[in-house]
């Protein structure tokens, strides 16, 4: 008998216009002492099953069919009362956010021992011991000392870590992590994910293993069940399912993942979609709009001299007692016309200060930063970097904030044409409009939509548009996909390229995500603590970096391969 | 293209499609609340042709009918079904007529108040720093004094300042005036927040890298993005500034009572209420409230709607 057995299960969300099913008839089990890693792309309702398991489903969000059993007791009819007992004593979760999923005004001792005490009923001594126990068993240092201490006190990591002993203080038979690392940096989400591992092992809990990457799964699932709109695509050994899949759809999402051992012409693309269209990106981009009015400006080489900033984190009256953190120290780098440069870091490493500096949003406090001829330090005035502006744009990271929910896309992609004065007649700026949604392959009558109404996708190649439309000669690409699913990246970055080659851009690609940059670069830089730690070409640097930190940073990354059944490494290449 | 074939019948038909409108049908209250004060909205729009006279016109009322009681006396006048008050002006006529006043003043000062505290919130949060500090201090300071103590000083100190011949003309506008600069500290502050946090999102950012700022950047980035709240808080406020403007005239320091508002008209009243005529206070004091209920209770209504917390 298996430990959690999901029969059928269906979940959908009552709405007027008709339900959403979010999980369509899933079957699936877990053995005590097994990973199951649970993959697809946001809106798959991979999150789903695991909330309903635990009784957590958002309203108005119901079990429409189907039933859960743990350890042959079935427990999706449990009342609120029930579900109480049961969540944290028989099922630990593990969710994405350390920052949000521990109560701030609580210490570590208070949560953890009113969670024991709870479950266990063991007495205040007791808890306490055995708190401080599974402390230092999730590897926290000192766990007598710091379990006195309050969350925000914590790293990132080490709450991940506190959100692990809370999960597993009751001996739960089985836990659920919902993409437990996703929000933390490689070289801690290694860390965290081999604690994980080694609670399954030690205790024999099963554990439900949900996120989005594919590395993560590769290292730590042993079975793998792959979603993809609500429904249960393939489920199967690790090995079989990403070394020979058998659904159209896995197969490939597999390929689209980005290779961090090779660098290839072109990113596959999923080509397994429904009917939607617009899913459906062509292979290049369309021409006729660079030939016959922007040639792009001009070749831009960028120079950056010695630049360092900081910024006040104490303010004082008193100039001995100010405080200041320097987030860029000191940083030189060369960028040659047309190049693609890629800024590698984890957070804080001040990479995306960095970027902000060229872009002009903000003032280096010291050293120089040259467009071609043109020289900007800490002492140019505002007119001088106004001047250079048009020739550089920018891609945010995240395509839901970068754009403005009240304007229309017409509106937001005409706005740099007509602020900066490069055309005032109205049909032309619509027609300008119109070849630049062409360009990002957006559909014609996007222009007359809101942002809302688009996919994160679509979004961001509005922003493309839009960054596009000053015909600009560097373009500063601050994380651009990290925001997306493997499917939707591999198209924003085979557009990114397409652009690259035909507009002849530069382009300052900033990214944490080692096998995007081994895509997309031409050459490398590494940062940390605010300072460049090694310059070089992509291919020479993935296969002997110069630097420790960078060896470290590359042994972290999560290696889509694996030892297949019959002994030989696989990987994507071989699907 | 599509947008351009968007006229006024296809908005309609998203409007009455949207999630808005669902709302809106499946809450009884809220709509009660909006008919009333549809009709009665109506009414006072339309006062010169329902009331049998205009009660502000001492040459159409009669001393002779003053002090008629309502339909059901014996003594009642069918002209005047509300009856009438000690001058001889018809109940619903000055109601209604009452009401346009309350109306008036209500919606002008909560305009006002939404103006300058939109204004005020959107430098603050935008600026920052020492600006941001005294405007927010200043607001501090008011909020430490009742409304009706602001609106009574700014009240008092306007009428030692201007010419006494003056004050029956403007004597309505210096009331918006005080109602208004007692109520914008709610507006700022909430606008204040909401920039402070839509200046840093990367659509911000994405117009800084064009280069546009300042003035257009708040305009026309910023400003669409925090109104949507602020008119929550209009709709909540506007029942208040109507409370407001009738306790000031309750007081005697509001509208003067040539040109009664209903606060004026329950003043009047007040005097009367022991001698039997019950009438004058207690219709002007019944349409106050369904007034002021019928308000709230859709500010009520659109702060759920536009608050996903508390769905």
């Amino acid at each position: 008998m298996s430990l959690l057995e999901i029969r059928d299960l269906t979940i959908d969300f009552p709405h007027r216009r008709g339900d959403f099913v979010a999980v369509r008839g899933v079957s699936l089990h877990v053995d005590p002492g097994e990973i199951l890693g649970i993959v697809g792309e946001s809106g798959a309702g991979k999150s789903t099953i695991g909330n309903a398991v635990v009784g957590l489903l958002q309203r108005p969000g119901r079990i429409a069919g189907g039933t859960v059993h743990l350890a042959g007791e079935r427990i999706d009819d449990l009342d609120d009362k029930a579900l109480r007992r049961l969540r944290g004593r028989r099922i630990g979760m593990i969710f994405q956010d350390p920052l949000t999923s521990l109560d701030p005004l609580q210490t570590v001792e208070q949560q953890l021992v009113e969670t024991i005490d709870y479950h266990l009923r063991l007495g205040k001594e007791a808890s306490r011991k055995r708190a401080v126990d599974l402390l230092g068993q999730v590897g926290i240092l000192e766990p007598d000392k710091r379990i006195k201490l309050y969350p925000h006190q914590f790293s990132g990591g080490m709450r991940q870590r506190i959100v692990i002993a809370l999960a597993i203080c009751a001996e739960p038979e089985l836990i659920i992590a919902d993409e437990p690392t996703t929000a933390l940096d490689v070289s801690v989400q290694s860390q965290v994910l081999a604690l994980l591992r080694r609670i399954v092992e030690e205790r024999k809990v099963g554990m439900i293993l949900v996120t989005h990457d594919m590395g993560v799964i590769a290292e730590n699932a042993d079975r793998v069940a792959v979603m993809y709109r609500g429904n249960l695509v393939e489920m199967g050994d690790k090995a079989q399912v990403l070394g020979a899949p058998r659904h159209d759809y896995t197969r490939s999402l597999l390929s689209a993942v980005p290779r961090a051992d090779i660098r290839m012409p072109r990113l596959a693309q999923v080509g397994h979609s429904d009917a939607r269209a617009e899913a459906k990106a062509r292979a290049t981009a369309t021409t006729a709009w660079v030939e016959t009015r922007h040639v792009p400006a001009e070749n831009i080489a960028l120079r950056l001299d010695g630049v360092s900033k900081s910024f006040v984190i104490k303010r004082s009256l008193f100039p001995h007692r100010r405080e200041s953190f320097l987030a860029v120290s000191d940083v030189s780098l060369t960028i040659r016309p047309g190049e693609v440069f890629g800024l590698v870091g984890e957070s804080g490493s001040g990479k995306s200060t960095l970027a902000r500096m060229v872009a002009g949003l903000l003032h280096p406090d010291d050293g120089r930063i040259c467009f071609n001829e043109t020289e900007l330090s800490a002492a140019s005035k505002p007119a001088e970097w106004a001047a250079v502006r048009r020739r550089f744009q920018m891609i945010f990271q995240d395509p839901y904030s970068s754009l403005n929910p009240r304007m229309r896309v017409a509106d937001i992609v005409a706005e740099p044409i007509t602020f900066l004065g490069i055309e005032h007649d109205k049909s032309e700026v619509r027609r300008m409009v119109s070849r630049l949604l062409e360009l990002v392959e957006m559909p014609a009558n996007a222009a007359e939509k809101y942002p809302h109404e688009f996919s994160g996708g679509q979004r961001q190649r509005i922003s493309i548009a839009r960054a596009l439309a000053t015909s600009p000669g560097l373009l500063i690409c601050d994380e651009p996909t990290s925001a997306l699913d493997v499917s939707i990246q591999a198209q924003i970055l085979n557009l990114l390229r397409d652009l690259q080659a035909r507009l002849k851009l530069t382009i300052l690609f900033i990214s944490h995500d080692l096998p995007v940059i081994r895509q997309m670069c031409d050459r490398i830089g590494v940062m940390r603590s605010g300072r460049m730690l090694e310059i070089g070409e992509t291919e020479a640097f993935f296969q002997s970096p110069s630097h420790d930190y960078s060896r470290e940073l590359l042994s972290l990354m999560p290696h889509f391969r694996f030892q297949s059944n019959d002994g030989r490494a696989m990987g994507p290449a071989d699907v | 293209m599509t947008g351009q074939s968007s006229g006024p019948l296809s908005r309609a038909r998203k409007f009455f499609d949207s999630d808005l409108w669902w709302s809106f049908k499946g809450d009884p209250g809220t709509v009660a609340a909006a008919a009333i004060l549809l009709v009665f909205g109506g009414s006072t729009l339309f006062a010169p042709a329902i009331a049998v006279h205009n009660p502000f016109d001492a040459a159409a009322i009669d001393l002779m009918d003053s002090l008629l009681p309502p339909l059901g006396y014996a003594e009642a006048d069918s002209r005047f079904i509300l009856g009438t008050d000690d001058q001889g002006r018809d109940m619903l006529a000055t109601i209604l007529y009452g009401a346009r006043i309350s109306l008036f003043v209500g919606f002008s000062s909560v305009a006002f108040a939404m103006a300058l505290g939109i204004l005020l919130g959107l430098v603050s949060g935008f600026v920052g720093g020492r600006v941001d500090a005294v405007i927010m201090r200043i607001a501090d300071i008011q909020l430490a004094f009742p409304p009706i103590l602001i609106a009574l000083l700014v009240d008092g100190i306007a009428r030692g300042l201007l010419p006494r011949d003056l004050h029956g003309e403007i004597s309505i506008f210096v009331l918006v005036f005080a109602i208004g600069i007692s109520g914008w500290v709610q507006y700022a502050r909430t606008v204040r927040a909401s920039t402070m946090i839509e200046k840093n999102k990367e659509y911000v950012l994405a117009a800084m890298v064009i280069g546009i700022g300042g003035r257009l950047l708040v305009t026309r980035h910023i400003l669409p993005n925090v109104i949507g709240p602020t008119l929550v808080i209009a709709t909540i406020h506007l029942a208040f500034a109507i409370i407001l403007e009738a306790t000031l005239s309750f007081l005697g320091v509001g509208v003067p009572p040539t040109t009664p508002s209903l606060g004026t008209l329950i003043r009047i009243g007040n005097e009367y209420l022991f001698s039997g005529e019950w009438w004058i206070t207690i219709f002007p004091g019944v349409a106050l409230i369904v007034l002021v209920l019928s308000v709230n209770l859709i500010g009520d209504w659109l702060r759920d709607v536009f608050n996903p917390k508390l769905r």
